[in-house]
Formats: C-alpha cells, structure tokens, sequence
C-alpha cells in the first residue's frame, strides 16, 4: 500500500526542491538500443555514414553506398534511415534516395529487403540491414521484383541488364525513364 | 450541491473494504473509517488515455472514490467512437476526449473532480508526472506504454544496497484491449518487472513483403497495402500520407479498389481499409468495461492496501467463452529502464578518458571500448570514426561538467564486457555519483548552470 502520510511529507519536501532538478529530457529503450548499434557499427569498406543533425540524433542518418563489384561497381547511392522510438521491435524505415535502375528498388526509392519488413527480428540491428542493402547491390535478385521492367530483363537478358544499368548509372535513359548520373 | 464524497451511504460498500481487516490484506494494511476519507484528500491519479478503456477508467474510477483524477490524451472525437466511448455524443464530435470526459463524468459523479489535458503525454514536463500517486493507463500503442513507463521508472531510486525507495515508486496499472481479448497488469518500477523488462511479449506486426505488394497481391489487404506504401508515394511526391485525413484515407481506398479490380480481388471496403493502414482490431465495449473495471480495483488496492494485488499479468480471453490467467512475470535483471544500474562514485574532476579506465577495472563491469550517452547527449563514441571524431573532444573534459553539474545521474554506456573470461557487447546503465556534493548544494549549482 501507499503510505499516503508519507507521501504528503514528502510533497512538502519536493516542493522546496523542486528548482534543483536538471531539466530531464528522457532516453527512450529504443534510443539506447540504436547508440549501442551504432557505437558497434563495423562498415564494409564500400558504405559510408553521416549524421545530418549532429552528434545526439542518431535517429536519423544517411549511408552511401559505393559497391565495388558487380553490375553497380562504381556507382554511388545514397539511403536515408529513420528509426522509429519503438526500435528494434520495429524496423527503420529505410529509403533509396538515388534514383537507380534495379529490379529490388522501385523508382520512389522503395526497397525490397525481406529483413526491412517481413523477417524483421529485434535481434537484427543497423550492421545488418547495411549488409543487407550491400547485397541488394552485388545479387541484385529476379524474383522480388519491385522495378518489375528492370526484374525480366536480368532474368531474360543479362547482358542488356548490364548495359541498361551502364547506362542508367552514366546518366542516361532507359526505356523512357531518365536516371541521373551517380558514378 | 451536496457533496456525495461525504453522503456515507453511498459508500457503504467500499468502506467495508477499508474499514475492515481480513486474510488477504495487503501488507502494513491499517483498516479505518477514516481511510476513504483520505484517499480523497490524498491520492492523486492520472489516467492516460480517454478512449474506449479511458472513458470506464474515469467512470469506475470516479465510482471507486478517488475524487481527485486527471486524464491525459491527444485526441478528438470521431463519430466512430460513438458506439463504445459512452461518455461522448454525436454533437461532441471534433472535440477534445479528455475534455468532454471529464465533463460528462463531474456532471454524473458529484464531488468528483477530474482535470483534462488536451495534449501529447510528451508535451508534458516529467514532473507533472510526478504529481500524481498511481497512473493507469488505457492506451493502444506500444510506444505511448513505453514512453510513459520510462517517465515513471525514471523517478525512482534505490538505496545503497540496490532496494527500491518505497517513496520514490510510482506504481502504474496498465490495461489493453483487443477485440475480444484484454489484459490488465501492476507495475510497481522496482518491484515487479517494468513494460520494457517483457516487451518481448508483444508479437511483431505482420508485414506483408513489398514485392507481393508490387507483384502478386492475392487479398485485399495486399492492394489497399500497395496504395498506402507504393502508389501513394508514386503520386505525392514527397506528401506524407496522413492516416487521420479522410480524403487522403478516401483517396487510398480508391487506389486499392482499382488495384483489386485489376487482379480479381474482392472485398475492398473503405472501413476494410482504415483497418489495415491504421492496423485497427475492432474494439468490443464488454472487453473495456472488464479490462477497465480490473484495473480500477487494482488501483483501488495499491493505494489503499486493502487488498493484496493481483501478480502481476492478466490476460483476458472471451473469444470462445471466458478464460482468464494472471501470471507472474519476473524482472529483467539488467533492465535498462527500471534496474538500479551500477554504481559509480566520480570526482568532479574525473575526465571522460579517465572514466573510461574506471569501466574497464571495475570488477562488475569489465567493460572495455565504451561508447557513453547521458540523456540523448552522446558523450563519446567509439565507433563510427565520423562519431568519434565528433565527440573525441570531449574525452579531456571533466564528466561532472558534460552532465550539467548534477551530483547523481543515470549514465548508459555500451562496449565490450568480460564474463568469465568471454567478452561479449553489452549495454549497461550506470549511477554515476559525484563525490563531495551535499544534495543542498545541488539547487543553487543548477541555477548557474541555467544560466550558460
């Protein structure tokens, strides 16, 4: 039970010191998860990572993304994370801010990773969806097609797969859509 | 107007439990007439949330004698929660829950008086909270549970020898409701485990993968999925969708409509839609009115001893006739939000390298490479090296100055730890207590500080 005499001496107490607290501003479970994350995070040498508002939001972030192998060798693209405060029982929201011919990353810069949705898992963190987005870019893959134009021709054609993602990359058209340069 | 608090025949029956002893009392329970009395003039209470659970809160709880009630939420009334949320009619719509619950329940309830605030529970300073002797919580969201337990478990402080100060707890009651499906649970921060020290209970959302959505939608769910994710970002460049807005709702709906046509999908329907873009199970009065009228009582016992409470979990079930468990879940040992953390004793002087020494030969840390944050301040990161530079200023400043001057605080820290001879990561929180800072003192330093 609640001693409420001790609470009403206690009240009176508080109120005079009330003035000596520190302005608290509060640290979510999930903020504290994401510093770990991110205190932890081990980059393969093709990624990149900045903080567009400092040092204390690591709610928000960009990485790019240089692969260097595979179709995409040489390219540059950049993806925006947003974390929400229920991290890690949900997953960030991540997108492609390049626009890039690709067969799992449709022209709004919506990604198809299964570990971004549906195979989400608390236990994942912020090194494996970067891994992850890593090898969208080595294995690009036919058949979780959200570009789905892009997604026939690596299946039926690789070889004009390769020179349409030339292409896109260099800053040129392909069919009637126009990607802008990113080597 | 007579004052009812004071009408004893109306309470006749609550007084039996207060003013009697019996076999299930709660410990240090002292029966007394004068107990509901001064429940009254001292129990404060805050009930998050004027929705479907919120409005039987303020009914029961106001019902139960607790005269003095507050109520937090955002939200206006939607003409949708006419059919449950009793305390609000068709000319309400549009406006605030709390405030017209609060209302309608003074105008039942005589001597009961219940303060709204028509706001966000973020909006709040951290010492309204403080004011109040028991929260209850009548919320949808994991998020707002969350955020209102890390306030709640942030007040309180432990002794010496890692036992919770009574005073300093601040006891929550939390209720749920899903469909046919509830739950009501205690919270004493420090005694029985906190929302954080079993979020592992909730089950993750069901995510249906994009490319189904953008290839092979079979359901309808799958086409009203793709507007809202895909085609509304092909359409609004940059817009974000606002569930809230019924034309940005009415134009999704269409999409899936189309959507659905085009693959011979049946089923689509506007509320089908709201469902699934705001993930709503249909709410059911009866499980309010039982989840709700669980937790009142469970409040009614934690401020009054009358009762032993319930340990610590309830799970409603009245899918297929009633089934009802309580089962008593334990603490999270290493909680992050409610654990006592280990202590540190720091001169003011001790820079942030050197604390770093500390970590890593304190016996019950061991804890080598550190990355340190103090609320939402990141002190120093050892990792990525754009973070690190960016705090590794800061390594030759005294901790005490980064803190703000506070003699006690609550320091996260995450690196590797040695157990056994194993290291693995870990995130670990720490009391960190300056040395030769008399609390009186603490008032006047933080003025200065104020000041910068």
């Amino acid at each position: 039970m609640i001693n409420l005499f001790k609470i009403k001496d206690k009240k009176n107490q508080d109120a005079e010191s009330a003035n000596g607290r520190p302005p608290i501003k509060k640290q979510s479970a999930g903020e504290l998860r994401l510093h770990k994350d991110i205190s932890e995070l081990n980059l393969p040498k093709t990624t990149t990572i900045s903080f567009l508002n400092g040092k204390d939001d690591l709610m928000n972030f960009e990485i790019s993304i240089r692969p260097d192998e595979g179709y995409y060798q040489g390219g540059t693209f950049m993806f925006t994370f947003l974390v929400p405060s229920s991290y890690p029982h949900e997953p960030p929201k991540v997108k492609c801010k390049t626009k890039v011919y690709h067969p799992n990353i449709d022209l709004e810069g919506n990604v198809c990773l299964n570990i971004l949705r549906e195979d989400w898992k608390p236990v994942l963190n912020i090194n494996t969806i970067i891994y992850g987005l890593n090898h969208l870019f080595t294995q690009p893959n036919h058949e979780d097609p959200l570009n789905h134009d892009a997604a026939a021709v690596l299946r039926d054609n690789p070889r004009l797969f390769e020179t349409n993602v030339r292409r896109a990359m260099a800053g040129g058209y392909v069919g009637q859509v126009h990607f802008p340069r990113c080597i | 107007m007579a004052n009812s608090f004071s009408e004893p025949a109306r309470w006749r029956d609550l007084d039996k439990l207060l003013a009697r002893c019996g076999n299930i009392v709660g410990p240090g329970f002292e029966p007394s007439p004068q107990l509901r009395q001064e429940i009254g003039e001292f129990a404060r209470v805050l009930v998050v949330g004027a929705g479907g659970l919120g409005c039987e809160l303020l009914k029961d709880l106001a019902l139960s004698g607790f005269p003095n009630i507050d109520v937090i939420d955002m939200d206006t009334i939607e003409i949708s929660n006419l059919n449950r949320q009793f305390l609000f009619r068709l000319q309400d719509v549009g406006k605030s829950k709390a405030e017209v619950a609060a209302k309608r329940v003074m105008e039942r309830v005589s001597g009961v008086n219940i303060t709204p605030h028509f706001c966000r529970i973020e909006e709040k300073e951290i010492d309204f909270y403080n004011d109040f002797n028991i929260i209850v919580l009548g919320l949808d969201s994991i998020e707002a549970r969350s955020y209102i337990n890390s306030v709640a478990c942030s007040f309180l402080e432990y002794d010496s020898d890692d036992n919770p100060i009574p005073e300093t707890i601040k006891p929550m009651v939390d209720g749920g409701t899903e469909g046919f499906k509830g739950h009501a649970r205690v919270i004493l921060p420090g005694m029985t485990p906190c929302f954080e020290c079993n979020i592992w209970l909730f089950p993750p959302q069901i995510k249906f993968p994009l490319c189904t959505l953008a290839e092979t939608p079979r359901t309808p769910a799958h086409c009203i999925e793709y507007a809202h994710l895909i085609k509304w970002d092909e359409a609004h460049s940059g817009k974000t969708f606002e569930p809230d807005d019924p034309q940005h709702m009415q134009w999704v709906y269409t999409e899936a409509v189309k959507r659905a046509e085009l693959f011979g999908i049946a089923g689509v329907t506007y509320s089908l839609t709201q469902g699934v873009v705001k993930n709503i199970i249909p709410a059911i009065a009866s499980t309010n009115a039982i989840i709700s009228a669980s937790c009142a009582l469970e409040a009614l016992k934690i401020v009054s001893g009358c009762s032993k409470t319930l340990s610590n979990y309830m799970t409603y079930n009245g899918v297929e006739g009633t089934h009802i468990k309580v089962t008593e879940f334990v603490r999270e040992k290493d909680c992050l939000v409610c654990g006592p953390g280990t202590r540190i004793d720091l001169d003011t002087s001790t820079t942030v390298s050197q604390f770093i020494e500390i970590l890593g030969e304190h016996p019950k840390l061991l804890l080598s490479k550190p990355s340190i944050t103090h609320r939402g301040n990141n002190i120093y990161m050892q990792s990525p090296p754009i973070l690190e530079e960016m705090t590794r200023s800061n390594l030759q400043q005294p901790l005490y100055y980064l803190m703000g001057k506070v003699r006690k605080d609550t320091v996260h820290v995450s690196g590797m730890a040695e157990n056994n001879g194993k290291k693995s990561s870990s995130l670990r929180k720490l009391c960190v207590v300056f040395k030769g800072i008399a609390a009186a003192d603490v008032a006047t330093q933080m003025d200065t500080a104020g000041n910068f």
